[in-house]
């Protein structure tokens, strides 16, 4: 079937985004800094952010592998 | 002014449709006149298309979302329409002139900001089977990233005849069916619009095309699917629903690495063969995009190449609905 690599691309980038909301969920939604007074909220705002760019950024190399693996040989024929 | 949901849904939905359907051939003779057209490089004989088609869409949109706007009076509409409307003046100076491959994404982060302005959007991200994160002060950075994605992805899938409207409207309908999924029926309202206006432009837009989008248009189209993502709290089930757009985008700037306007592209990722069929090119330097994986396993028409992202679009749409369900559903 014509295209069936991308269907497959598609369902893992799907899986991949219901498993990146698990780890958002439950790992790092309940992280909580305590001990630097008023300095607290910026804290745990900037290391949940930052935890989270690095999530995406691992998402990005994870498709990017992924990409290559499945298409690779396709393009280069 | 009370009425029911389902009334004021058709009524919109008519005025989207009809807005469009008789504004486009009105646009395409204004076009044609000023000589306002640019060739249709996909066929074999020398096909001028007018283009911008953005003002009839915008019409479509403003006309239906107004009319929606006295029956329900609510910040989430007028929020749609004012960053859909800006959306619209930055894809219409980048029709009217050559601007850096950086400007639109940039002008399109301006024009989220009244989302934010109005106060129209839940600062919570809600994910399928997990529940929600409350991200008070980084979903005011995702609102000014998402409108920006979701224009430039519409804008970049917009390469062959009928592609960008017919995939919008797949993708529009489909998020129209999650938010009634979800229960929230006035978002809803106000995304049925965006199906509509996208498929009485397809009937100029499909192969053989008489007018193009233009940026003009597919900027609007792809801003408003965001707007409505954001405020209809959205924002994982329209990107799902995008995925093969998204696909295309990311393909293109993981082999560019850099954002830079399809213009500026020094390989074309399609070449012809002598029948006119399209084919991958074997060219190293060229950008890798979903038309250049659909190719790769040998030519096809423009049509069928189109027939192909639909596909992709109903799968994803598809899988987008499943996704509604999954929400608010914890294991």
């Amino acid at each position: 079937m014509r295209g069936l690599p991308i269907f497959a691309y598609i369902s893992v980038m799907w899986i991949l985004i219901i498993i990146g909301g698990g780890l958002l969920v439950f790992i790092i939604a309940p992280i909580s800094i305590t001990g630097y007074g008023k300095l607290d909220h910026i804290l745990d705002s900037g290391v949940k952010a930052v935890i989270s760019i690095s999530l995406v950024v691992a998402w990005i190399f994870i498709m990017s592998k992924i990409k290559n693996w499945i298409f690779q040989r396709k393009v280069s024929h | 002014m009370m009425m029911d949901r389902p009334i004021i849904g058709i009524i919109i939905s008519v005025i989207a449709f009809v807005t469009v359907y008789f504004t486009t051939p009105l646009l395409i003779k204004a076009l044609a006149k000023r000589n306002m057209v640019v060739k249709d490089y996909n066929k074999p004989q020398t096909i001028m298309v007018p283009r911008p088609g953005g003002p009839s869409i915008l019409a479509g949109i403003l006309v239906s979302e107004i009319t929606l706007y006295v029956f329900l009076q609510s910040v989430e509409i007028l929020a749609i329409i004012i960053t859909t409307s800006l959306a619209f003046f930055v894809g219409l100076a980048d029709d009217r002139k050559v601007l850096g491959g950086w400007f639109k994404p940039l002008a399109l982060a301006v024009a989220a900001v009244p989302i934010i302005l109005l106060g129209a959007y839940v600062p919570h991200l809600e994910f399928p089977l997990f529940g929600m994160v409350k991200i008070p002060e980084l979903y005011l950075a995702l609102i000014i990233f998402i409108i920006p994605i979701t224009g430039n992805t519409i804008n970049s899938i917009d390469v062959l005849n009928g592609v960008a409207s017919g995939f919008m409207t797949i993708a529009s309908f489909a998020l129209t069916i999650c938010l009634v999924v979800i229960h929230n029926y006035d978002v809803a309202l106000a995304s049925l619009p965006l199906g509509f206006v996208s498929l009485a432009f397809y009937k100029y837009h499909k192969v053989p095309s008489k007018i193009f989008p233009g940026d003009s248009g597919a900027l609007t189209l792809g801003a408003m699917y965001g707007s409505i993502a954001i405020v209809g709290h959205v924002e994982i089930i329209a990107a799902i629903a995008l995925l093969p757009a998204v696909i295309n985008s990311f393909l293109f700037l993981s082999s560019v690495k850099r954002i830079i306007e399809h213009r500026q592209i020094k390989a074309n990722p399609v070449v012809h063969t002598e029948d006119f069929k399209l084919q991958a090119t074997t060219d190293k330097a060229a950008p890798v995009t979903l038309v250049r994986l659909i190719l790769a396993q040998g030519p096809l028409t423009e049509k069928e190449v189109g027939f192909i992202i639909f596909k992709l679009g109903l799968f994803s749409a598809a899988l987008a609905i499943i996704t509604s369900f999954m929400m608010g559903v914890k294991p």
